[in-house]
């Protein structure tokens, strides 16, 4: 990063994954390759692979509370007070309106607005039955504001639509924050409460892209020869984020340091993603990061188990990282275990592989058996763990309309 | 309908919105909002359930008569079948 520019660290986790509710769950979960993915009954479709979470919602807000709000925002207060306890920051005695909270979301309010629609057709099409809860709950700021009003956080607190690249979005969006000065403090990520929604299913079942298996730990399979496609999933992931100056000044530990990041946009197509684009997302971040790709320890590729999203993924990191023929850098991806978790995957994803700068190992990916050879990547990691040491990650995250994302965090080294 | 079961009725829609709190201890002559941490969207989710439980319906002129739950039952008996 160019010198005049404040460094930023990470100094708090907070999760809420299908397979783990804190940090240390979650790894453990991913290193033994403990998937999260089950069956659940989806309204108007009948039993589904799905990605659910199943954390305490009221461990940080009242009952009064979580009745009003949304799961959307359950899952952000749930994350941003872990991620706050994690920092061992003490709201009372820092300024609450230097805290900004910048969550990343794919989507939100269909989960309510499905089951408003739902009811408005059990009581005759009266409107009059209608929730004067739906606007607040709809808004589409909704779960940052959740945060804002448990936490009395006064700050700037908004969610970021960016489709699946989401996750990633909202730490980039908290680092030009901090570095602007805007803030002090932001708790930044992703979440998502698309398993409440039979809509995300039906439309993904409709493209041909909703992973399907008798065993639901088999219905997503990114890169496999038999992939078939996405399995929904819920969660969050919110990181505390600093200035490494105000850190350091408070003695905190540092998960790691955000030294590259790149957003572009495909111009193409709604849905199908561009190898080409990608690719020049991942070298820009490369670029701003001052690292070669070779400097790369761990890539984790977006990945969701779609046919066309996962050959043209894999071109644009195999051109990038894979020409040297004794490449360092290895390859996961984390779907595989824990679904597709929309406006959370990118935030998810990245909690997934930071312990690994202190096990020094990359996890696993799920249950790949055949890969595509489409797909073949060079220090892919498969069903077993990697013992690699690791100072730097490249995380991935891409969506729909053509958003691409790429963030590299690094082992903080002084 | 008696008071005492019109008493009851609002009583269970109240302890389903004011989940944190006792009902039980409400004083009927005192104002709701004075014993219990409820707001203006409380009192709307309170007129829905009383719409959707009981189909009673209550203008927005009315709400006032909703203030305590000696209000309410005088307000609210008579439009229970």
């Amino acid at each position: 990063m160019p010198s005049q520019f404040s460094r930023i660290v990470i100094t708090g986790v907070g999760l809420a994954a299908p397979n783990g509710n804190n940090l240390s769950e979650f790894r453990q979960a991913l290193l033994q390759n403990k998937s999260g993915i089950k069956h659940k009954e989806i309204r108007h479709m009948g039993k589904v692979a799905a990605g659910e979470c199943d954390f305490d919602e009221t461990k940080h807000q009242s009952r009064k509370a979580r009745r009003r709000g949304t799961r959307a925002g359950a899952t952000s207060i749930y994350c941003a007070n872990e991620s706050l306890l994690d920092s061992n920051i003490e709201l009372s005695m820092v300024d609450k309106s230097k805290i900004g909270i910048y969550l990343g979301i794919t989507e939100h309010g269909n989960v309510e607005t499905e089951n408003e629609v739902h009811l408005l057709y059990q009581n005759d099409l009266n409107t009059s039955f209608w929730s004067h809860h739906h606007n607040p709950r709809t808004v589409s700021n909704n779960p940052a504001g959740e945060v804002s009003l448990n936490l009395k956080v006064t700050g700037p607190a908004y969610t970021i639509g960016a489709a699946c690249a989401a996750g990633n979005m909202g730490l980039i969006h908290a680092c030009q924050m901090l570095r602007l000065h805007e803030v002090d403090i932001a708790l930044a990520g992703g979440v998502s409460e698309s398993t409440e929604t039979f809509g995300i299913f039906a439309a993904f079942g409709a493209q041909g892209a909703l992973g399907e298996h008798s065993n639901p730990e088999l219905a997503t399979r990114p890169l496999d020869i038999d992939r078939s496609g996405i399995v929904v999933s819920e969660g969050g992931a919110i990181f505390t984020l600093e200035r490494l100056e105000d850190a350091l000044k408070r003695g905190a530990k540092i998960y790691g340091e955000i030294i590259g990041y790149h957003v572009n946009s495909d111009a193409s197509d709604f849905v199908l993603p561009n190898s080409e684009r990608q690719k020049q997302c991942i070298s820009a971040a490369l670029k701003r990061a001052h690292l070669e790709a070779d400097d790369i320890d761990i890539v984790n590729l977006h990945a969701t188990g779609t046919v066309q999203g996962d050959i043209q993924e894999c071109q644009a990191v195999r051109e990038t990282f894979n020409l040297n023929p004794g490449s360092n850098t290895h390859i996961n991806f984390t779907k595989g275990l824990i679904g597709h978790a929309m406006g959370a995957a990118g935030a998810l994803e990245l909690a997934g592989n930071l312990p690994s700068f202190e096990d020094n190992f990359v996890h696993p990916t799920g249950y790949l058996n055949q890969i595509d050879e489409k797909c073949a990547l060079k220090n892919l990691v498969g069903k077993t763990k990697v013992q690699k040491k690791v100072n730097t990650i490249l995380n991935n995250s891409f969506g729909m309309l053509g958003i691409n994302s790429s963030l590299i965090v690094q082992k903080y080294r002084g | 309908m008696e008071n005492a079961q019109v008493r009851e009725a609002v009583m269970n829609i109240i302890a389903d919105i004011a989940l944190d709190e006792d009902v039980t201890q409400i004083k009927d002559d005192l104002a709701l909002r004075d014993q219990l941490d409820l707001d203006s969207m409380d009192f709307l989710d309170i007129v829905m359930e009383l719409k959707k439980r009981h189909k009673i319906e209550v203008p927005q002129e009315d709400y006032p008569k909703l203030a305590t739950m000696e209000s309410c039952v005088n307000y609210l008996g008579p439009k229970f079948h």
